[in-house]
């Protein structure tokens, strides 16, 4: 980027907050906001999931763990496609904040692909009487995991944090490349050996309280992925800019 | 470029033809792992029919993916690597030599040999002609797909297991084709839309899969 023409006027600057040392401040001071939008959603969620909606005439009140099945999954696969953003922008513009934010998302994505696995298992073995069915939306969402783990553990392998960052952005960007291709080659597949015996597309139509109760919980999933991308993001900046001063002058302020 | 091209896969086959055992090694790999399934379920003929398929499919890339740490990290140990990286070149012609080489060197092989471990199997015959059409056209793109991961990995501790972690879910699509094209001639049905699907997956793939393997090499090597 060349240098500002004229000190004396601010530019307003698109990327003035990739800096991580800018980015550090801004994002300790909206984290708290988050943090508290994701409780206080959450708990209405959990509120009108239990007590406002219905209970349901086919499956009774098993069929509850929507209100956390549903947003986890919607979660586990919005967040894959932020952290390719991310990759995407950090190969693009060689940013070293756009990696840790591939990196700092890339757990909570993890953590909400194995949720909705683990609540769709809850779920599936009093509706469907078994834990696990090879069903194309279930396979789909463990090779997701998969894509997770590979993303985590290429990162965790390599020693230098830039090129970590570029390498897993890589595979990112292939992986979301791919994510359309598997899970259609999976539907296909499923379609072909077993046909389509479980199907969640021809339950009745959802009443408009429990509809009300996914969006208020996936709301709160949303903020708390935000707070908490936001929290590691801070960590890893420090951890990584561990040798620069404003670093060393931040911790002197601490004391 | 077609000259660099040739020469590279020219390279490579004379450089495995020096060292003969690493190509023979994966091709037994592939003829050990399908031996090992009817100990493990039983000489039932019926049962072997039906999971032959599979059990060849998940075998062959398998075999594909062990030989991937062939693919770049000689060149990578002994600086050759980065010679081709400041040569005039475009890099994903190099690449694509590479690629072109590996299939050679262990997918073409697994081609080959893949109707006589089918007969141990007592699959069909058609099912035979299916098997072989639907591996030529697939372990290529295991082969294009597989460049990926062994690039990401280059020079990282424990990168054959981590290759693995990262090519297999991948490879997904792939398996799902291939076996299918096989199951569906098994059964009596007409394997073409699965091979046409093979098809364009081996097509994407040669035109996407290159970049990021040439991304890959330059971070590696940077």
């Amino acid at each position: 980027m060349p240098p500002n023409a004229n000190p004396g006027v601010r530019r307003l600057n698109a990327f003035r907050f990739s800096s991580p040392q800018t980015f550090y401040p801004l994002a300790g001071k909206v984290l708290p906001y988050f943090a508290w939008a994701a409780v206080v959603l959450a708990l209405v969620g959990v509120y009108i999931g239990f007590f406002v909606a219905p209970t349901d005439a086919q499956q009774g009140d098993a069929y509850r763990i929507i209100f956390i099945h549903v947003p986890a999954a919607w979660m586990s696969m919005f967040i894959y496609v932020v952290m390719a953003f991310w990759a995407a922008m950090g190969l693009i513009f060689n940013t070293r904040l756009s990696g840790m934010m591939a990196t700092a998302l890339a757990p909570t994505g993890a953590l909400f692909t194995f949720l909705a696995l683990w609540t769709g298992s809850l779920w599936g073995k009093p509706t469907w009487g078994a834990w696990w069915v090879w069903d194309a939306r279930l396979t789909s969402e463990l090779i997701l995991l998969f894509l997770y783990f590979g993303f985590i553990a290429l990162h965790a392998a390599i020693e230098d944090p830039r090129r970590a960052d570029k390498a897993a952005g890589v595979l990112a960007l292939v992986g979301v490349v791919n994510v359309p291709i598997i899970y259609f080659s999976v539907k296909w597949w499923n379609t072909l050996h077993q046909g389509a015996s479980v199907s969640l597309t021809g339950a009745p139509t959802m009443a408009a309280t429990m509809f009300a109760g996914m969006g208020v919980m996936a709301l709160a999933f949303w903020m708390y992925s935000i707070a908490a991308a936001l929290a590691r993001v801070r960590s890893i900046i420090l951890e990584r800019e561990r040798q620069s001063d404003w670093v060393h002058e931040y911790a002197r302020s601490l004391k | 470029m077609l000259k660099t091209l040739r020469l590279v896969i020219h390279r490579d086959l004379l450089l495995a033809l020096r060292r003969r055992a690493d190509v023979a090694n994966s091709l037994l790999f592939f003829v050990i792992v399908v031996s090992l399934f009817p100990f493990g379920v039983g000489p039932e003929a019926n049962l072997l029919r039906a999971i032959a398929p599979g059990v060849l499919w998940v075998a062959a890339l398998l075999a594909s993916m062990l030989a991937l740490a062939r693919m770049f990290a000689a060149d990578y140990a002994d600086g050759t690597l980065e010679q081709m990286l400041l040569a005039p070149a475009p890099l994903s012609i190099v690449v694509l030599g590479k690629i072109i080489a590996h299939w050679l060197l262990t997918g073409l092989p697994l081609v080959v040999l893949s109707p006589l471990l089918a007969l141990q199997f007592d699959m069909p015959r058609d099912a035979i002609g299916v098997l072989v059409a639907s591996l030529a056209l697939g372990t290529p793109v295991l082969s294009l797909i597989g460049a990926i991961g062994a690039a990401l990995t280059l020079g990282v501790r424990g990168a054959g297991v981590l290759t693995a972690l990262l090519v297999l879910p991948l490879y997904i699509p792939v398996l799902i084709l291939g076996a299918g094209a096989v199951d569906a001639a098994a059964a009596g049905l007409d394997p073409g839309a699965h091979l046409m699907l093979l098809a364009a997956l081996l097509l994407f793939a040669a035109t996407c899969a290159l970049w990021p393997v040439a991304a890959a090499l330059r971070i590696a090597v940077e």
